[in-house]
């Protein structure tokens, strides 16, 4: 989220799209339910009427995978109809920016592409830069190269008409949401925008993502209190995962992890630091070599000095991708020997479930962690399997629930809140950190002791978290912020700062590429100071009444609780929205009041040091044209991989980028509905957590199916019969649950049925159901490779069984 | 704030299991009696669940969990909890929850318990043969026909975790990285 759960209230129109936060966030509704006793309005599109749905203003169906029509719709729209914030877009957007010569988009492909590769040429679609390498500007925006000229050249295509033709959704539902929403456009209104995984999972959801982002640059929506765009996160600590690199493509901090060719830390560096030659942009990601040598310095300790590179060879290199499909397709041809599971359950919570349980068969060892039997640490005696067929050897690893132990989450809008040890960990288990402890341990025992190929990256390893019985949580989550490693000077323009050795770091602004800084993720340095633990903070003051509590706990980065928040004020520093001051120049003072600043920088306008307000990109305006991603500069519609609709939009059926598996089919009269998947409030994520528990059983105890009454009528289905779900990858019971909130979609003048089901169940725990997920396909978005569990294509029949 | 006891679900055929909020800071408040809590001891928490981050309040009495609790002082939920929420007690206090460590060798057909020292002996040297036998120290690029430096191990995949604590996290990325491991991937990827 760039802002965060408590500011909800602070928005005229909260537009919910790909989410259902009445059922998966709950307790937001209660800001969500502030907003409203405030006046604000509350928008909901989603392909089913769902919780969040019955409590809106405005619901609008629409198709599964037809977002980018959707929200193309409404860029036109407010382009067409100047709802724009003109100002924001011109000061602060890539609006004014020109498009070099090359570039040009026909027939929904954009310029470049090697159809064998099923990739573009990402070069040719740069910025036209001038001589003094800036991209050159036209502040009136008229420039046909302009990227203001091309977006809405684009989205010219995108008109009502059209986009309901598309989406399904009747007309005047659209207009009406489109209308509320972009009135928002005015400076002094606030718009947000929620989604979650309806918006990523999908072959083209980082488009989507961008779709709902550039709306809300357009609008002017982002940096302000109730704004934003704000992706529901599902799981505790999923941001802080995140945060911590529990990725192949990087590292803590969002830094990339190395490729191949990134052959020393110097090619490391020049690869993945942005440059810029304008002074007016801060380039935050400028600080690359600080961040990645303080990290190695936080690995590798004294062993890291500038000499050896400070351990960077000790990392390893990807070259390709090991995306969670990838490596289910690896493990499926059996090139894996073993896997390792923290709290994670494969069997269950990816794609074409059934394939996985069959590839976990081919490993040798399984090691899995959890507070439960899962689907995955039983996989070997999983219903319909001889267990002396399977020869993996298997173990299962008790862990401590999180009142058994101490440390931090961080939540959907960035704060770190530190948990405390209520209790000793239930019979033998024990917690994830003394398990990884262990782990670690033993490794450098045996690479101690015996020989074994390349040791040094673990028998270096810096790893010094006290004496006790499991590594003291405290000095973990002070590596993490960082320390000095000898004596330091810093002079500032208006003090002078000395700093010992092991004194902790402030914040990431004194982190240094030189060695005399340590740091594990440099978007926490400021939470564990010498003021103490901020993620502890208790303190309930609220002193702007938006809703900050700027000492509750702490929220990266550098305790900024709504982020971008340097393009809520104009150039000149001022408000847009003089009733909701996020930040406001004072210029006796020459310091900025309110939230903490995206930087410290005078406004804008400044000639001397005014910085843009999106410090994190090179040329420090936001992209509505994007030059990085993998399908295209802007989002096009593309139809889902597997879809009842042939795309009225171009001949492009599906995205051009994405290589498309063999086990998917759009034969409609194999598969003639639109399956979808969901979570609910009772139970969560593959139901290790849930369906163990008596109080949730009883609320939701069996695997269900939604349709609708007019799909129920034509199959001749009552409420509780056991019905048949079937894919191309597929097949499992379930119970029916009739229901009128699911309507048929309009498909180019035909109705299509959709079926949605819940993916919490599993043959594990105390109660059980069949899995979703052995009906998803596997195909993933062209950026991030996460499934499109969303849309598919299956069939429905009456009776319980299985193929 | 003051949450108001509107219909929150009306309408959904799923209205009946509906979703427990527990009530304004008042009523909890009102709903906690001084006699209900009395001897126990509370520390604060942060819900397991959704990423929302509610906080909680655990009582405890000689070691063991007897109520948790949506936390009034919290300014996010402000005392109120989902169903889920509402349910940690029993995640804290269930005779499923695994309590040994259990050992599956390969082709049996039953669990058995083992000491963890076995088994994290065992399981470090399942590793060390696998990272051993399937490190690569070069690799070659299929597109410049050119060895490059990679230490890295393809044999193994570390999977997990967005359940894990935020140091937990860190020592678990760290370590992957130590171990040569590039197939590091969590629930974030889907």
């Amino acid at each position: 989220m760039t802002n965060h759960w408590i500011d909800l209230k602070n928005s005229d129109s909260i537009f919910i799209i790909g989410c259902n936060p009445a059922e998966n966030h709950p307790i937001s509704f209660k800001w969500i339910e502030e907003a409203m006793d405030n006046g604000g309005k509350l928008i909901v599109v989603d392909p089913r009427y769902t919780r969040s749905a019955s409590k809106a203003d405005i619901y609008a169906q629409v198709r599964p995978g037809t977002d980018i029509a959707f929200l193309g719709g409404m860029i036109n729209y407010a382009l067409q109809n100047r709802l724009i914030h003109e100002e924001y877009v011109r000061d602060y957007t890539n609006a004014t920016f020109l498009v070099g010569e090359k570039y040009d988009f026909k027939d929904g492909m954009f310029c470049a592409f090697d159809d064998k590769e099923k990739s573009y040429d990402l070069k040719s679609w740069a910025y036209e830069t001038a001589g003094d390498g800036k991209p050159k500007r036209d502040l009136t925006m008229n420039n046909p190269r302009s990227v203001f000229q091309l977006l809405k050249n684009h989205y010219s295509r995108y008109n009502v008409e059209m986009v309901c033709s598309i989406t399904g959704t009747k007309k005047e539902d659209y207009l009406k949401v489109v209308q509320n929403f972009c009135a928002t456009g005015r400076p002094d209104k606030a718009g947000t925008i929620l989604y979650a995984m309806g918006i990523t999972q999908s072959t083209h959801g980082t488009q989507n993502v961008r779709a709902v982002a550039m709306l809300q640059m357009l609008l002017g929506n982002i940096g302000i209190a109730g704004g934003g765009v704000n992706a529901l996160r599902g799981e505790s600590n999923v941001q802080g995962s995140t945060d911590y690199g529990l990725l192949f493509h990087m590292l803590p901090g969002y830094l990339k992890s190395p490729e191949f060719d990134n052959v020393d830390l110097k090619a490391y560096v020049e690869k993945w630091t942005p440059k810029t030659t304008d002074t007016k942009s801060v380039n935050w990601w400028g600080n690359t070599p600080k961040y990645l040598t303080s990290l190695l310095k936080a690995w590798y300790g004294d062993n890291a000095t500038a000499a050896n590179d400070f351990c960077y060879s000790y990392l390893p290199k990807r070259m390709g991708n090991y995306a969670y499909n990838k490596i289910l397709e690896k493990m499926g041809k059996g090139e894996l020997e073993g896997l390792v599971c923290m709290g994670m359950n494969p069997a269950v919570g990816g794609p074409d479930s059934g394939h996985a349980r069959t590839a976990l068969g081919t490993l040798k060892w399984l090691v899995t962690v959890d507070l439960w039997e899962t689907e995955t640490s039983i996989f070997w005696k999983r219903p319909g399997v001889n267990p002396k067929d399977i020869q993996t050897e298997v173990f299962m690893l008790p862990a401590a629930s999180s009142v058994e132990k101490e440390g931090s989450i961080s939540n959907s809008g960035r704060w770190a809140q530190w948990r405390y040890k209520a209790v000793e960990p239930l019979g033998k288990s024990m917690s994830d950190l003394w398990i990884i402890d262990q782990f670690y341990k033993r490794m450098k025992a045996l690479y101690t002791k015996e020989k074994g190929v390349f040791p040094e990256p673990i028998t270096k390893l810096a790893w010094n978290y006290g004496t006790g019985h499991e590594p003291d949580v405290h000095m973990v989550a002070k590596e993490i912020n960082g320390y000095f490693t000898r004596d330091v000077t810093v002079v500032e323009k208006d003090k002078t700062l000395e700093f010992k050795a092991g004194d902790q770091v402030p914040a990431f602004k004194y982190l240094m590429d030189d060695g005399s800084t340590v740091s594990g993720c440099w978007i926490y340095s400021g939470s564990y100071t010498k003021e103490g633990n901020l993620m502890a903070r208790r303190d309930e003051s609220d002193p702007t009444g938006l809703g900050l509590f700027p000492k509750w706990s702490w929220c990266w980065p550098v305790n900024r609780r709504i982020i971008y928040n340097r393009a809520s004020v104009n150039q000149a520093g001022e408000p847009f929205n003089p009733k909701r001051i996020v930040i406001a120049w004072d210029a006796t003072e020459k310091k900025w009041k309110g939230d903490v600043p995206d930087g410290p920088w005078p406004p804008m306008k400044d000639d001397k040091e005014g910085k843009y307000p999106f410090i994190m990109l090179p040329e420090g305006h936001a992209r509505l044209y994007a030059l990085d991603l993998k399908d295209g500069p802007f989002p096009e519609h593309y139809e889902p991989v597997e879809s009842p609709a042939s795309n009225l939009m171009s001949k492009v059926q599906n995205n051009p980028a994405v290589k498309i598996p063999k086990n998917v089919s759009s034969d409609l009269a194999k598969f003639p509905f639109i399956g979808t998947t969901y979570r609910m409030t009772e139970h969560w994520q593959t139901g290790g957590m849930t369906r163990s528990l008596p109080w949730l059983n009883e609320l939701v105890p069996d695997m269900f199916v939604e349709i609708s009454e007019s799909l129920a009528k034509q199959k001749g289905i009552k409420k509780g019969d056991k019905v048949r779900v079937t894919t191309e990858r597929g097949s499992i019971e379930a119970v029916t649950l009739i229901t009128a909130r699911l309507k048929p979609f309009n498909v180019e003048g035909k109705m299509i049925e959709q079926i949605g089901m819940p993916w919490h169940f599993g043959y594990a725990g105390l109660s059980t159901g069949d899995s979703a997920n052995m009906l998803t396909p596997t195909v993933g978005c062209a950026n991030t490779s996460i499934p499109e569990f969303k849309a598919f294509l299956c069939n429905l029949e009456k009776g319980g069984n299985k193929a | 704030m003051g949450m108001t006891r509107r219909q929150f679900l009306q309408g959904g055929a799923l209205a009946a299991t509906g979703i427990a909020l527990s009530g304004t800071p008042g009523e909890a408040n009102a709903d906690a009696p001084v006699t209900r809590i009395k001897g126990l001891k509370a520390s604060t928490t942060i819900c397991p669940y959704c990423a929302v981050g509610c906080g909680l309040l655990v009582h405890t009495k000689e070691g063991k969990v007897i109520n948790i609790e949506g936390d009034p002082k919290h300014p996010i939920n402000q005392g109120s909890l989902c169903s889920k929420g509402s349910s940690l007690f029993q995640v804290a206090v269930n005779d499923r929850r695994l309590q040994k460590v259990m050992y599956r060798a390969p082709g049996s057909d039953k669990f058995e318990e083992k000491p963890w020292d076995w088994a994290l002996d065992r399981i470090a040297l399942r590793m060390k043969e696998t990272r051993d036998k399937t490190f690569k120290t070069t690799e070659l690029n299929k597109k410049d026909n050119k060895e490059y430096v990679v230490n890295r191990t393809d044999g193994m995949a570390f999977f997990g975790g967005a359940g894990l604590d935020n140091e937990e996290c860190y020592l678990w990325s760290k370590f992957s990285r130590a171990m040569g491991v590039g197939q590091l991937e969590h629930q974030a990827r889907l």
